[in-house]
C-alpha cells in the first residue's frame, strides 16, 4: 500500500471532471422537475447524447459541433417524452422508463460502427499566468471548456429560478398547475420548454462522458449516471448549488476510491466501488432533512378543463 | 342613460350534454355592485370565466364601455381592467405572498418595490398582510386577502368575486364589505357571486338570477325578500327542515383532553379538545376552514389514532380503534371531500356502497363479496335519497356534486349509526338537495342517533343543531345551546376577526 502515490492536486482536478456529466444531467432534470414533470428518461437521453456527440465529432472532427449535436440529440429524444406525456397525457413514470430503454437500445444501434475509435480531443483551456499558479492553477484553471459550462449553467439556473419572472412562472407551474392555468399561463408550453432543456442538458452530460471523460464509445457507457442524477435532484431538495455539491461529492469519492484501489488499500474492491453511492446518499439525506419539499404538482398530468 | 361598464348580450356556451349558459344578457353599471345569483350548476362560474377570458362563448357579444370586448385569455381581460377573486383560491402554497401577487400581474415591479406597495394597499384597505410570508402557512381569510390585494394592485374597473365569504367569519365578512363599499365609492364595479341571500341584500345594488343557464329574472336585492330570491333561484317553493322537540338520552360519544398533531404539512393540530354528544342530540361544529376540521373528522373516524381513553363510545374507549372497528360499533363518518375521500371517483356506486357498508350491512362472507346484496343496498340509497343517476353501475365521478353528496350521506344514514359525524354535509349542494340532506340528519337524530355536524355554513348549523361549538386554530370552544345564540357571539367563538381591521379613510 502506497498512499503517497495519490497526488491531491490531480485528485481534486479529476473529481471535477468525474462530476461534470452528473452535474449537467442533474441541473437539467432539476429544471424539469421544478416545472412539475418527472422525467425518468435521463439515462436514455444521456446515452443518446453520448453517441450523437461522439458520432458528429468523429465525422466533422470538431468536438464543439459534437457537443451541439449531443444537446440536440438529447432534446430530440425528450421530444418523444413530450409527445407521450404532454400531448397524449400518458403516465410520466412509464413514459420515462420507456425513454430510457429506447435510448439505450437506439444508441447501441447508432454506435455500432464507432466502437474502438478515438474522438478528436477538445483540449484544455490554458490562460497564461493564472493557469500556471501552483496547486490552484491545475485545480481550477486547466480544464476543458464544458466543465466551466456546467458550473455556469448551475449558476444561471439558480439565478433564473430565484430572481427572474421566467423562473417564478416555472416554479408556479410546478407548484400548482391549475392555479397557473387560471392566471393565464401556458402550462403545457412551459413544461415542454423545460423538458427540452432537460433533454439538452442530459445530452451534454452524456457527450461529456464519451468525448472527454473516457473518451471512446462503448454500449451502455453512461452506466447508471442518469439514475444517480435523478436521485441527486431529490436529495438536493431541488436546489442547484446543492446538486453541484452532491455531484462533486459523488465525483470526488469515485475518483478517490479508484486511487485507493490503485494504491492497493486493504479494503475489498466491492466496498470501495459502492462507497460513492452510499456516502453521497447519506450526506444528501442528512442535508435534505430541512423543510423544503417537492414541487406540489410533480408527476401529475395537467389537463385543462373548464 | 349612461353607457354601462360591461354589457353582456345573448351569451351562450354549450358543453357536451349541457347548455351552461343560454342567451344570458345583462348590464353592469359603473360603480355598481351587481349580484349574480343561482344554484350550483346554474352557470354562474361559466359566465364569469367568459368575462375573464378563460372560456370562449359559442355566441353572443360583450361590450366594455360600448366597445366590443372578447378577451382571448385572462391576460387580455386583466389588461382591460377585469380582475377576479377565485372561489377555490388560485394560490401557490410554497411561494410567498409577494411572489403570488407578482404572478397575477402583467408587469410587476421589482420584489422590493412590490412588497412596499403590498404593505401600502393592505393598510389602506384594512387587510394587513406580510409580503414575505409563505402562503401555505396563512389562514383562509388571509389567503383571500392575498387574492384581493392582487386584484387591487391592478386598479381594476370590474372586480369579480366568486363566493368570497364562504370561508370567512362574520366579522371578517363585515370588514370585507367595508372594503367593497370603499371600492364602490371609488367607482369600481363589482360582480358578486354568492348564494348567501342576506349578504346580497345588504351589499348589492342589483341582482341577476340564473337558473339552468338562463337569465330568469332581475331584482333590486334590498327591496326583495330573501325567500322570494331563493324561490326565483330554485323555481319552486322551498321546504324548511322541521325539527321536532325531543329528549336527549345518555352520552353516546365523549371526547376529553384530545391533542393530536396534524398529519399534513399545512394542517392544524388539535389542542385539548373536549366534547360530548348525547343520544338524539345534534352538535354543530363551526369555524373557518383550516382550523382543524379535517383533523377532528380524522380523529373521530379512526383515520388518526389517539390514546384509547381520549375518545369513548358508550363509555368504551375507542381511541386506538381504526375506522372499520369503529364502524362495527356504530360510529360512522362522512368526510367533506366527496371525490377521493368519501367516495372513490372511478369506482361504481355499488362498489362505493360496499366500501363503507360492508361491515354493518353484512356485505361480505369470509372475504368474498356479496354483490347482489351490495347492489340492492346501493339501489336502496339511490331511491331513498333521490340520487339522480341511471343506475348503481355508474362511476361516482359521473354524478354531479350534489347527487354524489346525497349518495355519500345516504350511505351512512341508512346504516343506522349510533354516532354519525359529517363534515360539510351540504357543501356545493343546491338548496332543495341541501334541505333534504338536513331533514335526513334531523330524522336520524329523532331516532336517537348522536350527530356531530362540522360545517362552515352557519345558517345550516343554526337550522339543525341543538348545541354549537366552534373550532379556532385547533381549539374547540365550550359547546352552547343554539337557541338564543347571536351571530356576534358565534363570530367571537370562531376567533373574531383574525386581526383584521376596518378599512381606514
Amino acid at each position: 500500500m502506497d498512499l503517497s502515490a495519490i497526488n491531491p492536486v490531480l485528485l481534486v482536478a479529476s473529481l471535477m471532471v468525474a462530476a461534470t456529466p452528473l452535474l449537467l444531467a442533474a441541473i437539467g432534470e432539476l429544471v424539469v422537475e421544478k416545472a412539475g414533470v418527472l422525467n425518468l428518461g435521463v439515462e436514455g437521453m444521456m446515452i443518446v447524447g453520448a453517441i450523437s456527440g461522439f458520432a458528429i465529432s468523429v465525422e466533422t472532427g470538431s468536438p464543439w459541433l459534437g457537443f451541439i449535436a449531443a444537446a440536440i440529440g438529447g432534446a430530440v429524444l425528450s421530444l418523444l417524452f413530450v409527445l407521450l406525456t404532454q400531448v397524449a397525457l400518458a403516465n410520466q413514470v412509464a413514459s420515462g422508463l420507456a425513454l430510457t430503454l429506447f435510448g439505450l437500445g437506439f444508441s447501441a444501434l447508432l454506435g455500432q460502427s464507432y466502437v474502438g475509435i478515438k474522438p478528436p480531443s477538445m483540449g484544455d483551456i490554458h490562460i497564461p499566468l493564472i493557469s500556471d499558479i501552483p496547486v490552484i492553477g491545475p485545480i481550477l484553471f486547466q480544464h476543458d471548456p464544458i466543465l466551466y459550462v456546467g458550473i455556469a449553467l448551475t449558476a444561471a439556473v439558480w439565478a433564473t429560478l430565484k430572481y427572474t419572472r421566467v423562473g417564478l412562472i416555472l416554479r408556479a407551474v410546478g407548484e400548482n398547475h391549475d392555479a397557473a392555468h387560471a392566471l393565464g399561463y401556458k402550462v403545457i408550453k412551459i413544461r415542454i420548454m423545460a423538458i427540452l432543456f432537460g433533454g439538452a442538458c442530459a445530452g451534454l452530460g452524456g457527450a461529456y462522458i464519451s468525448l472527454i471523460r473516457v473518451p471512446q464509445w462503448t454500449e451502455g457507457m453512461t452506466a447508471g449516471v442518469g439514475w444517480i442524477a435523478l436521485a441527486l435532484v431529490v436529495f438536493a431538495s431541488w436546489k442547484p448549488w446543492r446538486a453541484l455539491l452532491g455531484a462533486y461529492l459523488f465525483g470526488g469519492i469515485t475518483v478517490l476510491q479508484l486511487n485507493l484501489q490503485a494504491a492497493g488499500v486493504a479494503i475489498p474492491v466491492e466496498y470501495l466501488a459502492m462507497s460513492p453511492y452510499i456516502i453521497t446518499i447519506l450526506v444528501l439525506v442528512i442535508l435534505s432533512a430541512d423543510k423544503s419539499s417537492a414541487p406540489a404538482s410533480l408527476g401529475r398530468t395537467f389537463h385543462a378543463s373548464h | 342613460m349612461t353607457t354601462p361598464l360591461l354589457s353582456l348580450q345573448g351569451l351562450t356556451k354549450a358543453y357536451p350534454g349541457v347548455v351552461a349558459n343560454d342567451q344570458v344578457s345583462f348590464d353592469i353599471g359603473e360603480g355598481e355592485v351587481h349580484a349574480l345569483l343561482g344554484e350550483n350548476g346554474a352557470g354562474k362560474s361559466t359566465l364569469v370565466k367568459m368575462i375573464y377570458g378563460l372560456v370562449k362563448p359559442d355566441s353572443g357579444t360583450m361590450l366594455l364601455r360600448g366597445q366590443p370586448f372578447a378577451p382571448p385569455e385572462p391576460r387580455a381581460a386583466r389588461a382591460d381592467g377585469i380582475a377576479m377573486v377565485f372561489q377555490h383560491f388560485s394560490l401557490f402554497d410554497a411561494l410567498n405572498v409577494a411572489e403570488n401577487i407578482a404572478l397575477g400581474m402583467e408587469n410587476p415591479p421589482a420584489m422590493g418595490d412590490l412588497a412596499a406597495r403590498i404593505r401600502e394597499v393592505s393598510e389602506t384597505y384594512g387587510l394587513p398582510l406580510d409580503p414575505y410570508r409563505t402562503v401555505g402557512d396563512l389562514s383562509a381569510g388571509e389567503r383571500q386577502r392575498v387574492e384581493i390585494i392582487r386584484c387591487l394592485l391592478q386598479d381594476p374597473k370590474l372586480l369579480i368575486m366568486d363566493e368570497p365569504t364562504s370561508v370567512l367569519t362574520p366579522q371578517e365578512v363585515d370588514i370585507l364589505f367595508e372594503t367593497l363599499n370603499k371600492l364602490r365609492s371609488e367607482g369600481t364595479s363589482i360582480l358578486y357571486i354568492s348564494h348567501k341571500l342576506e349578504e346580497i341584500r345588504t351589499l348589492c345594488d342589483h341582482a341577476t338570477i340564473l337558473r339552468l343557464g338562463k337569465n330568469v329574472g332581475e331584482c333590486v336585492p334590498s327591496e326583495t325578500s330573501a325567500r322570494d330570491m331563493a324561490e326565483m333561484m330554485v323555481g319552486s317553493t322551498l321546504q324548511t327542515p322541521e325539527r321536532s322537540g325531543r329528549e336527549f338520552g345518555e352520552v353516546a360519544l365523549d371526547v376529553s383532553g384530545l391533542s393530536v398533531p396534524s398529519p399534513s404539512e399545512f394542517g392544524t393540530a388539535l389542542k385539548n379538545v373536549h366534547l360530548t354528544v348525547r343520544k338524539g342530540e345534534v352538535l354543530g361544529v363551526g369555524g373557518v376552514a383550516g382550523n382543524g376540521q379535517d383533523e377532528l373528522l380524522g380523529v373521530l373516524s379512526g383515520e388518526i389514532i389517539t390514546a384509547p381513553d381520549a375518545i369513548k363510545f358508550n363509555g368504551q374507549p375507542i381511541g386506538k380503534l381504526g375506522p372499520t372497528a369503529r364502524r362495527k360499533l356504530g360510529v360512522l363518518t362522512a368526510p367533506e371531500e366527496r371525490l377521493g375521500h368519501a367516495a372513490a371517483p372511478d369506482m361504481s356506486l355499488t362498489e362505493n356502497a360496499l366500501l363503507t357498508g360492508s361491515v354493518r350491512e353484512g356485505l361480505e362472507n369470509n372475504g368474498f363479496l356479496k354483490w347482489a346484496e351490495t347492489k340492492s343496498f346501493a339501489e336502496k340509497i339511490i331511491s331513498a335519497f333521490d340520487v339522480r343517476t341511471p343506475g348503481p353501475e355508474n362511476a361516482a365521478r359521473s354524478l354531479s356534486g350534489g347527487n354524489l353528496q346525497k349518495f355519500v350521506i345516504g350511505r351512512e344514514v341508512l346504516q343506522n349509526p349510533d354516532v354519525l359525524v359529517v363534515n360539510q354535509p351540504t357543501w356545493g349542494v343546491d338548496a332543495a338537495a341541501a334541505a333534504s340532506i338536513r331533514q335526513a340528519i334531523l330524522d336520524l337524530a329523532a331516532k336517537g342517533t348522536a350527530v356531530i355536524c362540522i360545517s362552515q355554513d352557519l345558517d345550516e348549523l343554526m337550522e339543525i343543531s341543538d348545541s354549537f361549538a366552534a373550532l379556532n386554530e385547533g381549539r374547540l370552544s365550550a359547546p352552547r345551546t343554539t337557541t338564543g345564540l347571536t351571530v356576534d357571539e358565534i363570530g367571537l367563538m370562531m376567533g373574531g376577526a383574525h386581526g383584521m381591521e376596518v378599512a381606514h379613510v
